[in-house]
């Protein structure tokens, strides 16, 4: 073996590992000062599914599992025909009924999808944070589906040429509903105010709020928006000492409240340093300013070089070849 | 005149293997026309929950792993100068070459909006944090690549002298970018993993160790496919045995092995989930599996005598690769948890299958034609003088 080769060979492979050790590890991403969501207060669903109706007509999804005898829709959980669902929990001891949890889009701080998507079809407005997508940009190659830890995106496997649908929040290109000052569909139809729409920092200084007050006192829950003048007195359930989406992977735009531990509604437990930071540290640390692939690639080439000579040269000689096989 | 690799012309082209292999590629064709026609879910069985299902794990990420000769080989050859594998090299880039462009093209098949895959290559639209980019441009830059490094067997044939000049005064080059762009994309397949997260079961999502254990097993399972190729050669064409060159591969996949294990174990000590091995699961089933498969190899190689023995490489090289593929497997589906509040199942179709087996097929089928066409396998000496060219040798004719 030659030594000199194996020593270069090895000096490159420590240019790749020590460039990972300096490379700057990207902690989560900010939230965008103007950040909008929604507060999903679960204590307060009824489970009327107005939500999930509205989000249908404004997204003109069609129903699911419906036929000319049962027209209605039936869709068990999210998918590329249903953007926003209700799920009930009943919990296994307690009559206490009960507890709704909505499920749409968490409009990430440090979105996934948007981290892994090659071809920047899902974008997050640096403004408002929203997670848009475009279909006209996306391969279909389903990263964002795979990446996505709350399981939003969808694909339309069953036709030709098939998309993939996520909520955007009602502000897609043709609805633009908070770009035209109006509230996503599911948060203007709730009835109780389970779900208003507002700023992220409003909304989490009205969770806070919210956690604060004693249970069993009133207080006016608003209706449609943070910013609402009305609302609807209710009572002051139990909260869980959690809002869901303050931390979850960096922290999510849609925040929740409940009664019940979120791990029984069908929340994942993330940790706090998003999936996307983790990810892009590494990839950037390889590959940072592509320093360590082109001190790689130069050694490759001397290499190879001196290297490919020394083959050629054989070539032309065959019992020189023959001499090296003996060798082994 | 090249006095080191000859096409075997004196074969027939069509026998019955290959007339086998070309009706299973004939029905990936048809599948695959129903999958344009109809949607990805006419024929696979993926869901909201299985984004990737056969097609990308095996066809892509356990595929071009099985790819990784060529590149396993020019490392050897060309970087660490082992010049006693020369001989191997043109059959394995080959291989690679197939196993590559068929890897890219499934890849094609599997995109969900396939005519718009040409925005990853429009600076635009190109996000670079994206793993998936890493990927899809440099399997795409190594396709070309390995294309351009076979260029010389096909210019020695038609005995383009000009040609072949120019390839040899620029190939150093190539060779160069044709080991970089494997160590990149194939580490960048393990990373392909992080982004998932929880969604990969904690025996598998090593987070940042995710790139090197692909590169080391990428690299391992290089060296098992050109002794699995190697051996497939020697008995189906009935050639002299190349033991005595491959059991030095042998010996550098028990290193890499051994280096793999002793990071992967401690990697699981150190996040805390050994016990999981245990916990009596599918999953830590399938983890005890993939174990014994690469635990396997390592015994085998560890001995120099059984080194020196064809039998031993080769069943040392098989279970390495089943213990690689299984690996891939393990992680992107296996291990794979689609959402914490649902269950997804998933179990790939007939026809999924079929199209997977249909490719394979093509690739057997291709490598036969242009092993008989071009001059791609090392000049079989002994071969040459126990056959003589009119020895109706329908044995051989079989593979």
């Amino acid at each position: 073996m030659d030594r000199r080769n194996f020593l270069k060979l090895a000096s490159a492979g420590a240019v790749i590992a020590t460039s990972s050790g300096n490379a700057q590890a990207r902690g989560n991403l900010e939230v965008p000062d103007e950040a909008v969501g929604m507060l999903f207060d679960a204590t307060r669903c009824i489970g009327c599914r107005a939500c999930v109706v509205a989000c249908k007509d404004i997204n003109g999804m069609p129903p699911e599992q419906s036929t000319p005898e049962e027209p209605w829709d039936l869709a068990m959980d999210l998918s590329a025909d249903t953007l926003n669902i209700i799920k009930a929990y009943e919990p296994p001891q307690g009559d206490d009924g009960f507890e709704f949890i909505k499920r749409n889009c968490m409009h990430c701080v440090d979105a996934g999808c948007v981290s892994v998507c090659p071809v920047t079809a899902m974008k997050k407005d640096p403004k408002t944070g929203i997670v848009s997508h475009d279909p006209d940009a996306c391969i279909g190659c389903r990263y964002c589906v795979a990446a996505c830890p709350y399981n939003i995106p969808k694909y339309e496997y069953d036709e030709a040429m098939g998309q993939i649908q996520k909520c955007q929040l009602c502000n897609q290109k043709g609805v633009e509903r908070i770009d035209n000052g109006e509230l996503p569909g599911c948060a203007e139809v709730c009835p109780t105010g389970a779900n208003i729409y507002g700023k992220r920092s409003d909304l989490l200084e009205e969770a806070k709020r919210r956690m604060a007050l004693k249970p069993g006192d009133k207080y006016v829950y608003k209706l449609g928006s943070i910013d609402s003048p009305y609302g609807q007195e209710g009572e002051v359930p139990n909260y869980q000492d959690h809002i869901y989406g303050e931390k979850e992977g960096g922290g999510t735009q849609v925040l929740m409240l409940a009664g019940n531990r979120f791990e029984d509604l069908g929340m994942p437990d993330i940790p706090e340093l998003s999936y996307a930071a983790v990810s892009e540290t590494v990839q950037h640390s390889i590959y940072s300013n592509f320093l360590a692939p082109a001190t790689v690639l130069g050694g490759l080439l001397y290499m190879a070089r001196r290297n490919i000579k020394g083959s050629q040269d054989e070539e032309q000689d065959p019992n020189q070849d023959k001499s090296g096989e003996d060798r082994s | 005149m090249s006095g080191h690799h000859q096409p075997l012309s004196n074969r027939k082209l069509i026998t019955l293997p290959s007339l086998i292999l070309a009706v299973l590629a004939f029905i990936a064709l048809v599948l695959l026309a129903k999958r344009f026609a109809f949607g990805l879910g006419s024929v696979t069985n993926l869901n909201d929950g299985y984004p990737w299902g056969l097609w990308v794990v095996y066809d892509v990420v356990v595929g071009t792993g099985f790819a990784c000769g060529g590149y396993a080989l020019a490392l050897v050859v060309y970087i660490a100068n082992k010049g006693k594998y020369h001989p191997l090299v043109r059959p394995a880039l080959l291989a690679s070459l197939f196993g590559y462009t068929l890897g890219g093209i499934s890849a094609f098949i599997d995109m969900g909006r396939y005519w718009n895959f040409y925005n990853m290559f429009l600076p635009d639209q190109m996000n670079l944090n994206s793993v998936m980019l890493e990927v899809g441009l440099c399997v795409t830059a190594y396709c070309t690549v390995l294309f351009i490094e076979f260029m010389p067997a096909v210019a020695e044939h038609y005995k383009m002298q000009k040609l072949k000049a120019i390839l040899e005064k620029v190939l150093f080059v190539f060779i160069a970018i044709g080991v970089l762009l494997p160590t990149m994309h194939q580490s960048s397949l393990g990373s392909l993993l992080i982004a998932m997260g929880y969604k990969v079961d904690p025996l598998w999502q090593s987070l940042q160790l995710q790139p090197l254990f692909a590169i080391l097993t990428a690299i391992t399972l290089g060296f098992s496919i050109v002794i699995f190729e190697a051996s497939f050669v020697t008995v189906g064409f009935k050639r002299s045995s190349e033991t005595h060159i491959l059991k030095g591969l042998g010996k550098m996949i028990q290193v890499m092995l051994s280096v793999y294990l002793v990071i992967r174990f401690g990697d699981l000590a150190m996040r805390g989930v050994l016990p999981n091995i245990f916990d009596g699961s599918f999953r830590s089933f399938m983890f005890m599996v993939e174990t014994v498969l690469f635990v396997v190899p390592l015994v085998i190689l560890s001995s120099p005598q059984r080194r020196n023995r064809g039998s031993m490489l080769l069943i040392a090289a098989v279970s390495m690769l089943f213990a690689g593929a299984l690996y891939r497997f393990n992680a992107f589906l296996i291990g794979w948890t689609p959402d914490a509040s649902n269950s997804f199942v998933y179990f790939p179709s007939t026809e999924e299958f079929l199209v997977s087996i249909g490719i394979i097929a093509m690739e057997i089928l291709g490598y036969l034609i242009i092993v008989k066409w071009l001059p791609i396998l090392p000049v079989d000496h002994a071969a040459d003088h126990a056959e003589p060219h009119g020895k109706p040798a329908s044995q051989p004719e079989q593979a």
